[in-house]
């Protein structure tokens, strides 16, 4: 079988969650091709080149693919597909905006958000935010699926995959980029985190949210909050961690102030260790937590900074 | 122009599911049902453009039994002029539904179809791409800014990492994110006033598609429960317990 995994990635680095894309693939089995199409995507390319598991990278690079518009990348890929039986991406907002077209281009469903393999055509997702988990039979002669990466282990990156240029240029004509407003941050991403702290209502105000750059300056952490701190307008919806958010799944989750409604818990329950602190000791985040701590987070907060 | 609005009967979001004991699926009997939230947000938007002067007629449709008819009742008191509903008993794939609207698109005509970016109970994430597909029309998913300029829309989109702002020719699919909007309630006389609004229903076998499920649903379980954990007693504790027992820090 031979399995298509396209690379996510801006242009001048491929995110680390492409690993575990790869990583589900490998687990459905069969020689896998990398696609990067991008712009000026040199650098993407050659870390797409090490990434273990993975035979040969297509790169398309092209002024129409540099912002991963859907309209051209989803015709790129209808026109690749021909060659493969399973075409994966990763369920990130790239991967979720083009894929679906790319399915109904092909006349195929789409398998979403895939959280385990059990077969070659048989795949386990999780439905109503994660409060049941289907197992699901594609019946389709393709199967084209996103992959949600907290359920698979990275691949490493010391492989030597064949590198193949294509010059298929393909213009939907319909769909112009305009802008970026992208967040400048020091911090590693939400979805390739070691360690998340995150705030939720408890936080007060978006001021307070300073109170956790120390604590994750300590530990190299990535800062989120629940929607409840989102909605009330304390910082940016990209922090948000939730069904409606990003789903992570770190090594370690502080949650600080957040009192645990069931959509946040969807977004972050498949962490390693979870720790919560939370003046209320009824809060449902004790529940899941591994370690909890019943204190006001304002007095928490630097006294775990000075231990750290 | 005209603003198609296509929405989905789901669980309402305060309900907890439980899975069935047989594992065949979730247990929805008589369960509080609703509007999907990020339909609602659709509907709000496409009144809100209509309120603006720029949409001039807003249709809501659902694809489902008699008992979606609620929620079209619904979003007709929200401030749809008219809705349609497609008649089927068959729980269908997101593609199959992206057929059926792709026929009404070709019928209506609409300058832009606003959809939910995904329902809260197949949490698919597919239905509006797809017509996007079937249509050949550009797409502005995740959106939580909507302008409309002369023959263009501009989208800007909720994408990882922060905002993204697209321009796309009309006609165009829109699918919504949480904050494109806040959506109102529907007042008493509103309520009223809907149930003569015109109500289509149109049996999903009269289009003449081949509706055959692609996908099989196996089983339904619950997912694994976490084990509560323990409650440490001071900061002390917490920093020794993630340093010695989880091994989480150094």
């Amino acid at each position: 079988m031979s399995i298509l995994v396209i690379a996510e990635h801006d242009n001048s680095s491929l995110k680390t969650e492409t690993l575990k894309t790869v990583g589900a693939a490998q687990k459905i089995g069969g020689d896998i091709t990398l696609l990067v199409a991008g712009f000026n995507c040199q650098n993407a390319v050659e870390a797409a080149s090490k990434v273990n598991g993975v035979s040969k990278v297509l790169v398309c690079d092209n002024a129409v693919y540099e912002h991963q518009l859907a309209e051209n990348i989803s015709l790129l890929v209808t026109e690749l597909a021909a060659d493969y039986e399973h075409i994966l991406a990763t369920a990130l907002t790239t991967g979720k905006n083009f894929m679906p077209r790319v399915a109904a281009l092909l006349d195929v469903s789409q398998i979403s958000d895939i959280i385990d393999v059990e077969s070659s055509d048989t795949f386990v997702r999780p439905i109503y935010a994660g409060n049941a988990i289907a197992t699901v039979q594609s019946l389709d002669n393709k199967k084209v699926i996103t992959v949600r990466t907290t359920g698979f282990d990275a691949v490493a990156t010391d492989g030597t995959a064949e590198v193949i240029n294509l010059d298929t240029v393909t213009d939907a004509g319909i769909s112009s980029h305009v802008s970026d407003e992208l967040t400048v941050s020091a911090r590693p991403d939400l979805g390739a985190a070691g360690v998340i702290i995150s705030g939720g209502r408890g936080m007060q105000n978006g001021d307070n949210f300073k109170l956790l750059d120390g604590i994750a300056d300590k530990l190299g952490a990535a800062i989120g909050a629940s929607r409840a701190a989102v909605d009330a307008g304390f910082v940016p919806n990209d922090m948000q961690v939730g069904q409606t958010g990003k789903i992570v799944a770190p090594d370690l989750y502080i949650a600080v102030g957040i009192s645990g409604a069931i959509q946040h818990l969807a977004g972050m329950k498949d962490s390693k260790v979870i720790v919560a602190i939370n003046k209320d000791p009824e809060a449902p985040i004790f529940q899941v937590a591994d370690y909890g701590i019943v204190a006001d987070l304002f007095d928490a907060l630097p006294e775990l900074e000075s231990k750290l | 122009m005209k603003v198609l609005v296509p929405i989905k009967r789901v669980i309402d979001y305060n309900v907890k599911v439980r899975v069935k004991p047989d594992q065949s699926n979730v247990d929805l009997a008589n369960t509080k049902m609703a509007i999907n939230p990020f339909c609602e947000i659709a509907v709000e938007e496409a009144v809100r453009l209509k309120e603006a002067g720029i949409a001039t007629e807003v249709i809501a449709i659902s694809v489902g039994d008699k008992s979606c008819q609620e929620q079209l009742r619904t979003a007709l008191a929200l401030g749809e002029d008219r809705a349609i509903q497609i008649e089927t008993d068959e729980s269908l794939d997101a593609l199959n539904i992206a057929k059926l609207l792709q026929k009404v698109v070709e019928e209506e005509q609409p300058q832009l179809v606003i959809l939910g970016k995904q329902s809260i109970d197949s949490d698919n994430n597919q239905t509006g791409q797809m017509l996007a597909a079937l249509t050949g029309m550009p797409q502005g998913t995740f959106a939580s800014v909507v302008k409309v300029e002369g023959e263009k829309v501009n989208v800007t989109r909720e994408v990882d990492g922060g905002l993204q702002t697209v321009a796309l020719n009309l006609p165009a699919i829109v699918t919504t994110d949480l904050r494109l909007n806040e959506p109102r309630y529907a007042s008493l006389p509103n309520i009223m006033k809907a149930k003569r609004k015109p109500l289509a229903v149109k049996p999903a076998a009269d289009f003449g598609i081949d509706l055959t499920a692609r996908t099989k649903l196996l089983k339904v379980t619950p997912p694994a429960q976490r084990q509560a954990g323990i409650v440490v007693e001071s900061i002390d504790e917490l920093v020794e317990k993630l340093k010695n027992e989880a091994k989480v820090i150094s």
